[in-house]
């Protein structure tokens, strides 16, 4: 069985500045003046992506602004040509039938894009249409979508005046219209307030117990961790790890960090702390706190309170971060994801 | 090609024309009929123009009208969709390779602009009518020539809607079709300009000369025209180039 979506050694190289849907957020400023002298500057927005998503998963590629995660997105979905390297929906190359990938996909796409001449319905009804159903199929699918979204109520005014979280929701209804195979989503939950997010990952959820394979990017360390069961983090163009978040997690040393609040602050602790077994680091917080991190959480309570009740000094508040995606990033790159 | 999927898209931007009706009627004819009533009307009314211009006037309003109707109907939403609203997207991504995309877009246009010329015959033969000649010898020549006159307007709406940025669209009206339509033999046959010989090798550069010509040489034939021949193969000529210009414009747009 093919995998849902693959990747073999993609490469991006854009000529000019990359569009605004496929190069992170840059807008489509006013391209330089032609030098003959000095060739237009080479932009490597990918470099060597091999990618290997299985049908029915939901990936999750992770990464900052500007890392190469739309152009990736953009060429699996027939946007964005690649200079070099191949791509695959099911068993189909991409650049050599586009027409076939399309049926198989469907996209939601960084910026809103929606049709702005149409109601909700009808952008959910000529979607369906563009992908051959009929129209008992169409009403019926769409009528269900925009149950399922909670924009029944507006269904049938113009998109034109809707706010940004529904336009988010419209875009996500429709790329599912079709019911496509593989569902791609370019930041889905950028500019969303918490609820409509939860309401987002349920539906991501539940159209992938459907046996659906999800592609998401996001710069959302909560989002991945959440959502996903496999992760790519891309920087630069590059993939600097892959895996379960559990496992990413587990690979970065000392990933515990444990906030400590004390009755008063005592430097002999602070040291003593320092000693115990798998502590990395301990910082002075405050007046009276500390900040360790370690390999391990929970199972270093017990020696902390022995050691400051050893000293006469009284652990009142714990708080235990486990590893995170973050730490990840910074770990590898040395910068934070939301630099 | 997919027709399931091309006339979901025809019946999209049906549906989004029929929404707005009125706006594009009086987009569309207010600006010609005007026209047809100052100097086709008043002007031959009041002496200063012979009454046989009103003949000569019809043609050149209806290839004008033709021609702003297809670009138009092309073009500006092409510009807006790829810069502006990205809406065009959802289209891209249907399931039909994407030059059939563009290929829509210019049968809508050029459905348009073929009604828009059906139209104004009568809409201008009511303000005209004392006077008017129309001499009809070969109504599929007529159908022809129209249907040639559209294609090129809807395709070269393709074309400059692939070519020209949002911030630049009062510059493409201004420095493609004000200029096209005075040298396009509109509002004087193109014997006229045989004062001015290099003025009138010049306009033959101009699509328009021929699609103004054409329908004089169907609708008015009595009046000098270029040979029909000539004329029709100058028009199929700049329907092609202005396709194959369009397309090709459309997929570097579309994909990046």
């Amino acid at each position: 069985m093919p995998a849902a979506v693959r990747t073999e050694n993609l490469r991006k190289v854009y000529s000019s500045a990359p569009p605004a849907a496929a190069g992170g957020g840059f807008g489509g400023g006013p391209r330089a003046k032609k030098d003959k002298k000095e060739p237009r500057p080479q932009i490597t927005a990918l470099d060597g992506i091999n990618l290997q998503v299985e049908r029915g998963q939901i990936f999750g590629l992770l990464g900052p602004n500007g890392a190469g995660k739309s152009t990736t997105v953009g060429i699996l979905t027939t946007r964005v040509k690649p200079t070099s390297g191949t791509a695959w929906i099911e068993d189909i190359d991409v650049w050599r039938d586009q027409t076939a990938a399309k049926r198989l996909i469907g996209v939601v796409a960084q910026r809103p894009n929606l049709d702005f001449s149409l109601t909700a319905r009808e952008i959910l009804q000529f979607h369906g249409a563009y992908f051959g159903m009929n129209s008992t199929e169409r009403s019926e699918r769409a009528n269900a979508l925009l149950e399922r979204f909670k924009l029944t109520d507006r269904a049938d005014q113009l998109v034109r005046g809707f706010s940004g979280g529904m336009m988010q929701r419209m875009s996500i209804a429709r790329a599912m219209m079709h019911d496509p195979q593989v569902l791609f989503l370019d930041e889905p939950s950028v500019g969303l307030d918490p609820q409509t997010r939860l309401l987002l990952w349920e539906i991501i959820r539940e159209y992938n117990q459907k046996g659906r394979t999800i592609l998401l990017t996001t710069h959302n360390m909560e989002e991945a961790d959440a959502l996903c069961e496999k992760l790519a983090i891309i920087d630069h163009g590059h993939i600097i790890a892959q895996g379960t978040p559990e496992e990413l997690k587990a690979s970065i040393p000392g990933g515990y960090l444990l906030r400590l609040r004390f009755g008063h602050h005592s430097q002999p602790l602070l040291e003593r702390l320092g000693t115990l077994a798998s502590v990395t680091e301990v910082r002075a917080s405050g007046e009276s706190g500390a900040d360790l991190y370690a390999g391990r959480g929970g199972s270093l309570i017990p020696e902390i309170v022995s050691a400051a009740s050893a000293l006469g000094v009284e652990l009142s508040d714990v708080h235990i971060s486990e590893p995170s995606l973050e730490n990840l990033f910074l770990h590898h790159t040395g910068r934070s994801l939301r630099e | 090609m997919n027709s399931k999927t091309f006339l979901a898209l025809l019946a999209r931007d049906a549906r989004v024309a029929r929404r707005n009706m009125i706006p594009l009627i009086l987009q569309t004819f207010l600006q010609p009929l005007l026209f047809v009533f100052i100097f086709g009307r008043v002007m031959v009314g009041s002496g200063y123009m012979p009454v046989s211009y009103k003949s000569l006037l019809l043609p050149g309003i209806m290839a004008i009208s033709m021609v702003f109707t297809g670009v138009w109907a092309v073009a500006m939403p092409l510009i807006g969709e790829f810069q502006f609203t990205r809406e065009i997207e959802d289209r891209l991504l249907a399931p039909i390779d994407i030059a059939w995309v563009a290929v829509e877009k210019v049968v809508a246009g050029l459905i348009q602009a073929t009604v828009t010329g059906v139209l104004v015959i009568p809409l201008a033969w009511i303000i005209l009518r004392p006077g008017l000649q129309l001499h009809i010898a070969n109504p599929w020549l007529l159908v022809a020539i129209t249907l040639l006159v559209a294609g090129f307007s809807s395709c070269g709406g393709l074309a400059l809607g692939c070519s020209v940025n949002q911030q630049h669209i009062g510059l493409m009206f201004s420095m493609v079709m004000t200029p096209m339509i005075f040298f396009g033999c509109t509002y004087y046959p193109w014997s006229a300009l045989s004062n001015f010989p290099i003025l009138q090798k010049i306009v033959l550069i101009n699509p328009l000369a021929y699609a103004s010509e054409g329908l004089r040489a169907t609708l008015v034939p009595q009046f000098p025209h270029l040979s029909l021949p000539l004329i029709l193969g100058a028009l199929l000529g700049f329907d092609i180039l202005l396709l194959v210009v369009g397309l090709r414009q459309f997929r570097n747009k579309a994909v990046s």
